[in-house]
């Protein structure tokens, strides 16, 4: 007890005036030791009460309040809401439906034919984002990749297009949405172009496959750039030595690439591989903003069957959206454990 | 004399404290046109006359309305009054304004659209029909007029139309023969007019007879008679409407509905001569649009209900109403206000005739239309219209399995929302 007791009031004083650097130290000390003392008399009272083992608790119960109101709380309420039915948005007015809801999600026939469901709107958009992040996660990654590669040369005005990949970073999804919809739409910009080159317009967001296409591309164009620093951050912390030792024993470009590239980058390609999983999976805005998850539900994805489920539509299914998003939540459980194992793998060789 | 003395100090305490005390009432507030406007104008003169009550108009998106009202009402957090289009659908946050209002002035003046805003025992006065619309269409006579195809006439039904759209388009290279609004509510007059009943024997919501419509609906669309870009360049109940195509002189014929005049009005100009000519007939007879509009009602969770009552009956008064209906161009709900006619303020000769067509094509809604508005589910029956038809226009869907699972949605529906 008596080692605790004023550790802050019996800090090191100074005790050689002379340097001036060592009179300043004094000087704050003489200040913020009295509000020490200030702080030390309540924790004292507290560790008597609750031991110096349980005072830890006492200064994490801050981030604690924090993280239970925010991160553990809305995963209460959410199983809440998901096991009760109705349209009211308040809990206590919502009778308990037990697992009805997960069960109405999960009803088909075929998981694999959407029209076989039940609630073949929430298949469509399971099936829809399967295939989007697959494709939008592919592409992404190896075009970051490639970029990255690139970026990491010495070649002429490397900054400047290293801002041109990373700005689209910057704009509001809403905003890189109505660029593309503007571009795109049946008297957009590029239907312009290609009446003018003679080749001819075409309604790209009418059609199912062109709309889905386009919504991958959008993606990919907001998203690449961030991804692309972080590859290059990666790339860059390979040491010089490797590849030099590498040119010294002639090895070839693609074999350099295979042999040193690849393996040395794999943690980083790992982060952005997961992270873009987890950010494909959540897709909602941008898309939202660009075609409205049409034509019919092409592109509609998880996040806004579970928004129109819940606050779009009439009446207000807020017991299907939670269930929806609990098994999001699921999904995005799994892919986390999945990049700390392959981490953990990787990390142990 | 002590009790005068006694009573004077009271009034002057009151009046003192009047300001400090003001009544603040918030009425959120959306708007077609200039609505909101209006309406802050207008209770400028209720507040002048109403010392220490403060009525805000907070001008929100429609959306808003839809969206975040009816979240707000639920958790108790909602405005004292708003401008809504879910008539029925809110029914159980409506404050009930019998005991602070001339109910017999509100029966002559409203009549059967008191109705649409009464759900099951909830049988009171809740809301002031602040403006009617019914739907209808707009077709471009220039077009008709350079084609040197005659427009049909009164009694001309959908085929007619069709037949004679695509004609036009294709004879001045217009892009679009034909387009309608992406709405529940604008497809419900051809709907019953090609048999649609939308309530089963009990007074349920119910698709019975919506097929014949929804095969027309999707071929139209398929053969391109009808603008695809309207209904399938966009996903979910998300509204969509063809006004810019109409306006650009790329449409032939446009079904919306009364509340488009004031734009047509002032974004054609004289670039081409426009006309309303009403809602084709169908094949089961009618020739049906649907009526509609918005309405201004208060909320049972207001802290100043009597004031929330006086407010809405001040603008149910009929000088009040017919001066909004005009500086709106808003078709009145107030019988006699409609009685009596409407110089719609600032609109043109043509402006003026369509809303007078508009006005005359009341008289072919049908009862199922009248009734189907005044519906709480309503809403719900909209939103699920549009998101299978869309999908039965995209190929998603046959229109068979689009019909079938509409009946589903709304079943799954209506049984969530018992």
């Amino acid at each position: 007890m008596t080692e605790t007791t004023g550790q802050g009031a019996s800090a090191p004083a100074p005790t050689h005036g002379r340097d001036s650097g060592a009179s300043r130290d004094g000087l704050v000390l003489r200040v913020v030791s009295p509000l020490m003392r200030l702080v030390e008399i309540p924790m004292l009272g507290l560790q008597r009460l609750l031991g110096i083992n349980r005072l830890a608790w006492v200064f994490l119960l801050p981030n604690l309040v924090l993280f239970g109101l925010f991160a553990f709380l809305p995963v209460i309420l959410n199983i809440a809401y998901a096991t009760t039915g109705g349209d009211n948005v308040l809990l206590a007015d919502r009778p308990y439906v037990g697992a009805r809801n997960f069960v109405t999600l999960t009803d088909c026939a075929s998981y694999l034919d959407p029209n076989s469901c039940r609630e073949d709107k929430f298949w469509r958009a399971v099936w829809n984002t399967t295939w989007f992040v697959t494709l939008q996660v592919g592409i992404m990654v190896g075009f970051s990749l490639l970029t990255a590669i690139v970026l990491n040369r010495e070649i002429r005005a490397r900054g400047f297009f290293r801002a041109v990949f990373f700005f689209p970073v910057l704009l509001s999804p809403v905003v890189v949405a109505l660029i593309w919809k503007w571009i795109l739409q049946r008297e957009g910009v590029l239907n312009a172009f290609l009446d003018w080159t003679g080749i001819g317009g075409y309604n790209w967001l009418v059609d199912a496959d062109w709309a889905f296409g386009w919504s991958v591309f959008l993606s990919v164009w907001a998203h690449m750039g961030f991804y692309t620093l972080i590859l290059l951050a990666g790339l860059q912390a390979i040491p010089r030595d490797v590849y030099e030792a590498a040119t010294m024993d002639r090895a070839s470009p693609w074999r350099v690439f295979r042999r040193i590239t690849l393996p040395l980058l794999s943690p980083t390609m790992l982060v952005v591989l997961v992270l873009a999983l987890i950010k494909g999976v959540q897709t909602f805005d941008e898309v939202y903003a660009f075609t409205g998850g049409g034509p019919g539900t092409a592109t509609t994805f998880i996040i806004q069957y579970i928004y129109e489920e819940g606050f779009a539509g009439a009446p207000r299914l807020f017991g299907l959206a939670a269930a929806a998003s609990l098994m999001v939540a699921g999904v995005l459980v799994v892919l986390t454990l999945v990049q700390l194992w392959l981490n953990r793998r990787s990390a142990d060789g | 004399m002590t009790q005068l003395k006694l009573l004077g100090t009271t009034a002057l305490v009151l009046g003192l404290a009047a300001p400090a005390m003001a009544q603040e009432i918030r009425f959120m507030c959306y708007s077609d046109g200039n609505e909101c406007e209006v309406y802050d104008d207008v209770l400028t003169r209720f507040e002048a006359a109403n010392p220490g009550v403060d009525v805000i108009v907070d001008v929100v998106p429609y959306q808003a309305i839809l969206e975040n009202l009816p979240v707000q009402l639920a958790a108790g957090t909602g405005p004292d009054m708003a401008k809504v289009t879910d008539l029925g659908g809110l029914n159980q946050y409506y404050l009930d304004l019998t005991p602070h209002i001339d109910t017999g002035y509100w029966d002559e003046s409203f009549g059967a659209t008191l109705d649409w805003y009464r759900v099951g025992d909830r049988q009171g006065y809740y809301g002031l029909h602040s403006q009617l619309t019914i739907t209808g269409a707009f077709a471009n006579a220039t077009l008709f007029e350079q084609a040197g195809i005659e427009m049909p006439g009164e009694g001309a039904t959908w085929e007619d139309w069709a037949a004679a759209s695509r004609a036009v388009a294709e004879a001045t290279g217009t892009p679009f023969p034909m387009a309608i609004d992406r709405s529940g509510h604008r497809v419900a007059g051809p709907a019953i007019s090609y048999g649609a009943q939308y309530f089963d024997a009990e007074g349920n919501g119910s698709f019975a007879g919506f097929e014949p419509f929804a095969a027309a609906f999707v071929g139209w669309n398929e053969d391109g008679t009808f603008a695809r870009d309207v209904w399938a360049s966009q996903g979910g109940a998300t509204y969509q409407d063809a006004a810019q195509e109409f306006i650009n002189g790329q449409l032939v014929f446009y079904y919306s509905g009364s509340w488009q005049v004031g734009r047509m009005d002032s974004q054609v100009g004289d670039l081409f001569d426009w006309q309303v000519v009403g809602s084709p007939c169908g094949p089961a007879g009618a020739c049906s649009g649907m009526p509609g509009g918005a309405g201004i009602v208060g909320f049972e969770q207001s802290q100043n209900p009597e004031i929330v009552a006086a407010v809405i009956d001040f603008l149910a008064q009929e000088d009040i109403y017919a001066e909004v209906s005009a500086r709106t161009r808003n078709l009145p709900a107030h019988l006699g206000v409609a009685a009596a006619g409407v110089e719609f303020e600032g609109a043109s000769p043509a402006a003026q005739a369509a809303l007078n067509a508009f006005a005359a094509d009341l008289a072919d809604v049908s009862p199922i239309a009248f009734a189907y508005q005044g519906y709480a589910g309503n809403r719900a029956m909209f939103g699920i219209t549009v998101e299978r038809l869309s999908q039965a226009i995209v190929g998603e869907l046959s229109v068979d399995d689009a019909v079938a699972r509409m009946g589903e949605d709304l079943a799954a529906a209506m049984a969530e929302s018992r």
